[in-house]
């Protein structure tokens, strides 16, 4: 699998893969990822918002035939996570058994290693989320 | 305002193409379409396909497939709309004879697959997808539907067999196409047994990776009668249109709307002056069977929730109200991506001369829906019998 073309298309979304940072806009909506103008009200005024990381499982599946570069890591759950504040995210799970994971299922963000490129290629990390610990 | 008929349509059968190249495949459908219009020379030529720079090391398809097909030094491009590349370039060439700048049209829906390895594949369809917040998370396009596909079995309350029915159509209906990639009926249980892909999709909820190129010819209907081209072989384009959704699954309003879909469908339906119950034929994009279901819903076909209920109830057979994918579908006839919509309307136009396999009886009008992305890129064709 080719390795990425410059490093700098990971890291400009440190702020959103790191810490879950979205948009608010100036009639109150919130969005993730961010972006210029709001999806909801078209407002182009836009400042950071920064998600509490906490949500529910919307709905989750098993991914067995990854795309490439993804091989090492399989299976592996995805699931849509919709977050408190209204949001729905895509994200994998982790820490989690998958007979466990079901609708509804309260997680919590966590920062993990997403995929790593070759030897001598960079590893990319994100937010996956896990059952939140009790 | 000028209209637009089709007036000669070609393909090559869709599989695994070992021998033939994608300029080999775009070339024999193009030719067989020009033969069987009876031109030898067309205005422009719009192409239809995906993702032939990953997968084939090939971009500047319209300079490509011109050049190879002998059309001369005219303008040629390609459509790019993700799986809806094809239905997307089939309406670009309407767009193109029915402005009055081009007479005679050629569009050409070609995709190459299987050059790649299997994972590379995937990722190649994913990038249908967004690129930074799904395929970065190791999403393919499999187990984006099939995010969906468990959202609505568990909000309806249907089974992976209720799904399972859409594909035994398919199926049932690709036997009796010489083109389809997968000549042979299936039984529920063939469906249930198949090995997950991404839970709750298993193997045959989906449709193949595979070759295939088809091609239509386009022209008006005044020029059609100076080509002495017979009018048994004209089908009117008789209403189109086509709409987006956001990239993202995630950022949808509601995962199980098809909503670019039923913008599209609304006005193509609106244009042709019909109704959903006046459509005699539905080619909708079925590439897993959830998408089949959705789609009826968009199309206005079946009400929200209910879409998997027709084919519960057997009314999406050849011989029922809303007979679907009369040849086989995405599923059986097989999708090569960029080419799907091409191969519809080809298969549209089948019905529409009485010339198709598994003939629907008396068919006068039909639809078409090709669906790019996880319903991100929608069009919708109408097309009706002279």
């Amino acid at each position: 699998m080719a390795r990425p073309m410059q490093v700098s298309r990971y890291w400009r979304h440190f702020r959103e893969k790191y810490r879950l940072i979205g948009g608010k806009c100036e009639n109150g909506h919130v969005f993730f990822p961010y972006r210029q103008v709001c999806p909801v009200c078209g407002s182009k005024n836009v400042e950071e918002y920064e998600f509490s990381g906490k949500g529910k499982v919307l709905t989750w599946t098993i991914v067995r035939n990854p795309p490439s570069g993804f091989e090492y890591y399989k299976p592996y759950p995805l699931a849509l996570v919709q977050l408190e504040e209204g949001p729905v995210v895509l994200a994998q799970l982790t820490d989690v058994d998958p007979e466990e994971i079901h609708e509804g299922m309260e997680v919590e963000v966590v920062t993990r290693k997403v995929r790593e490129f070759e030897e001598d290629g960079i590893i990319l990390y994100g937010y996956k989320f896990r059952p939140v610990l009790r | 305002m000028r209209k637009a008929v089709i007036i000669g349509a070609g393909m090559t059968p869709v599989g695994e193409h070992w021998k033939l190249s994608l300029r080999d495949l775009a070339v024999e459908a193009l030719l067989k379409a020009m033969e069987d219009a009876g031109v030898d020379k067309v205005d422009s030529l719009y192409v239809g396909n995906m993702v032939s720079g990953p997968f084939v090391e090939q971009e500047n398809l319209g300079a490509l497939i011109a050049d190879w097909a002998g059309l001369g030094n005219i303008p040629a491009v390609k459509i790019e709309a993700a799986c809806a590349s094809g239905g997307a370039a089939v309406q670009e060439g309407v767009k193109a004879v029915l402005s009055g700048l081009e007479d005679v049209v050629a569009v050409v829906g070609v995709e190459k697959m299987t050059d790649a390895w299997p994972s590379d594949a995937t990722r190649y369809l994913a990038y249908a997808a967004d690129a930074e917040w799904e395929l970065f998370h190791g999403a393919s396009f499999v187990a984006l539907n099939a995010l969906i596909m468990r959202h609505y079995m568990k909000t309806y309350g249907y089974t992976e067999e209720d799904l399972a029915l859409f594909a035994v159509n398919a199926h049932a209906n690709g036997a009796k196409n010489p083109y389809a990639m997968f000549k042979r009926p299936i039984k529920v249980e063939t469906v249930l047994k198949s090995p997950y892909i991404a839970d709750p999709l298993k193997l045959f909820d989906a449709s193949p990776v595979c070759d295939g190129a088809a091609a239509v010819i386009i022209t008006t209907p005044e020029k059609a009668e100076e080509l002495g081209v017979p009018k048994e072989k004209w089908v009117e384009v008789a209403g189109m249109a086509r709409a987006i959704d956001t990239i993202n699954l995630a950022n949808r309003e509601d995962l199980l709307t098809l909503k670019a879909a039923k913008i599209a469908a609304e006005k193509a339906y609106k244009m042709a002056g019909v109704e959903p119950k006046d459509i005699d034929f539905f080619e909708v994009h079925d590439a897993f069977t959830v998408m089949a279901a959705l789609s009826l819903e968009a199309l206005g076909v079946a009400k929200k929730g209910e879409g998997a209920k027709l084919a519960r109830e057997g009314q999406i057979a050849i011989d029922a109200d809303y007979p679907i994918q009369t040849m086989g579908g995405l599923k059986a006839r097989g999708h090569p991506v960029g080419a799907t919509g091409v191969y519809q309307t080809v298969e549209a136009v089948l019905q529409l001369r009485g010339e198709a396999p598994n003939q629907v009886p008396d068919a006068e009008v039909g639809l078409t829906q090709n669906i790019g992305g996880t319903g991100s890129n929608i069009t919708v064709s109408i097309f009706r019998r002279v």
